[in-house]
């Protein structure tokens, strides 16, 4: 196992992965007369997407359900092949299908699934699950008391204690928490470098869900883990990620620092997301009406930026041509890919696709 | 207690029977008034959805209704108990009186049948002798009301979106205009966009047509948002019931405060939360006492003994914060023993 690059001067801002036009098409079956032009039709799940994770940081993946987040963990993990792009591991290009190679990958990134109560095996117990994953990636030791104190550690370390109470429970025994803790045990069993984890706690009933989520953080923080966190829930990658990325319909459309994300979004649609989310303390008068349509098509999704056609904003510009990330002054890294912040557009550009309707 | 639509009295529902019987839900009162939503919060295996099966009768086997009374009163008639009716009669008050808009709606429509066909078979069961024309006219009237166009009457489920289906669920809901509207996670499989336009609109058909909502869910930073009064349910039992902001403001069961430190906020200061330790409790296995105290930061040795009843605090009723046009804050009622219940001639 080799490092290409050096750590860098502060050893926290080193990246460990990272994501550069990372692109899938998923093909659709055709039927009738499609069979028969030469035009394939696919899913553009996820076009464009660059992102780092870096070591001993939390960045968030924030969208709705078919924004492509998902496949973004899975393309970084290498269970797709992807349609173009790249993904580098510590600066190094890797593109594994399978075998060993993937196996040497999967020691050193690490994926984290939504459905504890699908990603554990019911008919073994916590002891197998663990194991299989030391001794997969050789972190078993050589002698059965290594193991042991091995799958002790691995316990210890996602707070199921005393272990021995929980290394010989079967998944039913457990509670959803305590299931979603077993399957973070096994990801670290392989000692990664990096964690994806895919909705770790949408499927955890709501008391439980900041544990995980404290769980995770304090990982990251002892064992200087990248972790990449998927969700849906804006609110919780303010408290949880440093950084925080928006996707809408495959594109990232914002990222930047978490506060800046939440606090002052530039893209109309994180804007949305934002005005869309629970909120006790939200005046109860500031209702905008900002919430129509629905995402599009990514069969045969919009010209343009995706976002045009319900965008209250929407220029002419905004439906020929895919905006660039723009640099948003107000934070380190904030960007936002929305012809709102380009600077050198012609009149013609910002003609209003509609006028702002007020209902 | 004036005008209430619907009052649930001491309703018990088992799963199974005899010993092995799992007590889902146990000595629930409800009061549900006209033309509020009332929320209804709990964690998964708290009984809040076994508790609206419960009072609609629709509980699957081996669900089994052990005890109480669930009244409806009807506009200016006499109350009826809906544990009591007939079939016959239960089959008249279903849909005209109260509807129930399941969990997962979005899969419950028939996937070979058109919308049209959907909508007006539910005016027909109800109403045999209206023309086709009537009932295609207002299945028409019904879409429009949910703001879906009229055109996709002749769609089948699998043309519409997850959030239209979830709209044709609630129209289809209202099609008898009943007096209470039963939601169980209406809108939980659903994005946060869509999510939020499905509740206001529903929000703007109860000010239109004056039914009730009992609005089911796991996420109470939603039901604060969107009810008018909130009951929390934990191990089967209601352990809180209050106007949402006094609930949000000032929780007294230190599981509502514990379930209100889960949610990150959006806005304002960061904090760090904790959410609540350990486990919802095992069904079969229940704490003696209070079911929540083996989770509780503030238990008391009396809750490992004692259930708690649920009542008035008493330190309440005296410094009653009474807003002018608000419900009375005899209406807060906790279960708790660091809350002791104000006795009086009740």
């Amino acid at each position: 196992m080799t490092t290409s690059t050096a750590p860098s001067a502060s050893g926290t801002t080193e990246v460990v992965l990272e994501a550069d036009g990372l692109t899938k098409y998923f093909p659709v079956r055709e039927r009738g007369r499609e069979l028969l032009s030469r035009t394939t039709r696919s899913v553009r799940a996820v076009e464009d997407v660059t992102l780092r994770l870096h070591r001993g940081r939390v960045t968030a993946l924030v969208g709705e359900s078919g924004s492509g987040k998902s496949t973004v963990a899975r393309l970084l993990a290498q269970l797709y092949p992807r349609t173009s792009g790249e993904i580098r591991l510590h600066g190094e290009p890797v593109d594994v299908k399978g075998g060993k190679r993937f196996r040497a990958y999967s020691k050193r990134v690490q994926m984290i699934f939504q459905d504890p109560f699908a990603s554990l095996n019911p008919v073994h117990t916590v002891r197998y699950h663990l194991t299989r994953a030391l001794k997969i990636h050789g972190n078993a030791g050589r002698t059965p008391q290594e193991l042991e104190d091995a799958l002790a550690a691995l316990l210890t370390r996602v707070q199921l204690t005393p272990p021995e109470r929980y290394v010989d429970k079967f998944p039913h025994e457990l509670s959803g928490g305590q299931r979603q803790r077993v399957a973070i045990a096994r990801a670290l069993g392989a000692d990664p470098e990096a964690l994806l984890a895919d909705e770790p706690v949408s499927m955890l009933d709501v008391s439980i869900r900041l544990g995980v989520l404290n769980l995770l953080r304090d990982l990251k923080e002892r064992l200087h883990l990248a972790i990449l966190y998927i969700t849906h829930d804006i609110a919780s990658a303010r408290y949880f990620a440093d950084e925080t990325f928006v996707m809408y319909a495959g594109r990232v459309v914002e990222g930047g620092d978490s506060e800046t994300v939440t606090q002052r979004p530039a893209h109309p649609y994180t804007q949305l997301l934002i005005d869309s989310a629970p909120d006790p303390d939200r005046p109860a008068v500031q209702e905008k009406d900002g919430g129509t349509g629905e995402p599009p098509s990514l069969i045969d999704p919009p010209e343009g930026c995706r976002f045009n056609p319900r965008c209250p904003h929407a220029m002419k510009v905004c439906a020929e041509k895919v905006p660039p990330r723009f640099a948003i002054g107000d934070g380190p890294g904030h960007f936002a890919a929305c012809w709102l912040y380009g600077d050198d557009l012609s009149d013609d550009d910002k003609v209003q696709l509609r006028g702002v309707e007020v209902r | 207690m004036t005008d209430a639509v619907l009052e649930v009295r001491g309703l018990n529902v088992d799963y199974g029977l005899g010993d092995d019987a799992v007590h889902a839900v146990r000595d629930v009162d409800l009061t549900l008034h006209r033309g509020e939503v009332l929320g209804l919060a709990g964690e998964s295996g708290s009984g809040k959805s076994t508790l609206a099966y419960g009072l609609t009768r629709l509980l699957p086997p081996p669900g089994v209704i052990a005890g109480g009374e669930v009244l409806y009163h009807p506009d200016g008639g006499d109350p009826v108990d809906v544990l009591r009716m007939t079939l016959p009669e239960l089959r008249r008050f279903r849909w005209a009186e109260t509807a129930i808009v399941f969990q997962g709606a979005m899969n419950s429509l028939n996937p070979v049948h058109r919308i049209s066909t959907q909508l007006t078979d539910v005016i027909k069961a109800h109403d045999p002798r209206g023309s086709s024309a009537a009932r295609l006219a207002r299945a028409r009237e019904l879409l429009r009301l949910v703001g879906i166009s009229a055109d996709r009457l002749d769609s089948y489920p699998h043309q519409l979106s997850g959030g239209m289906r979830q709209r044709v669920m609630i129209g289809m809901a209202l099609a008898l205009e009943p007096k209470v509207v039963i939601m169980d996670e209406p809108t939980t499989a659903l994005d946060v966009v869509v999510q939020r336009q499905i509740l206001r609109q529903l929000v703007e058909l109860r000010e239109r047509l004056g039914f009730s909502v009992v609005f089911i869910t796991h996420d109470l930073s939603l039901l604060v948002e969107f009810s008018d009064r909130i009951a929390i349910m934990y191990g089967g039992r209601i352990v809180e019931q209050a106007d949402s902001a006094d609930l949000y403001r000032d929780p007294l069961h230190p599981y509502s405060h514990g379930l209100l430190n889960s949610f990150p906020a959006l806005r304002g200061p960061k904090r760090e939360l904790t959410g609540i330790p350990g486990s919802p409790p095992d069904l079969r296995a229940m704490p003696a006492g209070c079911s929540f105290h083996p989770r509780c930061p503030r238990a008391l040795e009396r809750c490992g003994a004692e259930v708690p009843v649920l009542g008035n605090p008493a330190e309440k009723r005296d410094t009653a914060h009474v807003a002018v046009g608000r419900r009375s804050p005899t209406d807060r009622t906790v279960a708790c023993w660091l809350h002791p219940v104000h006795h009086d001639g009740l």
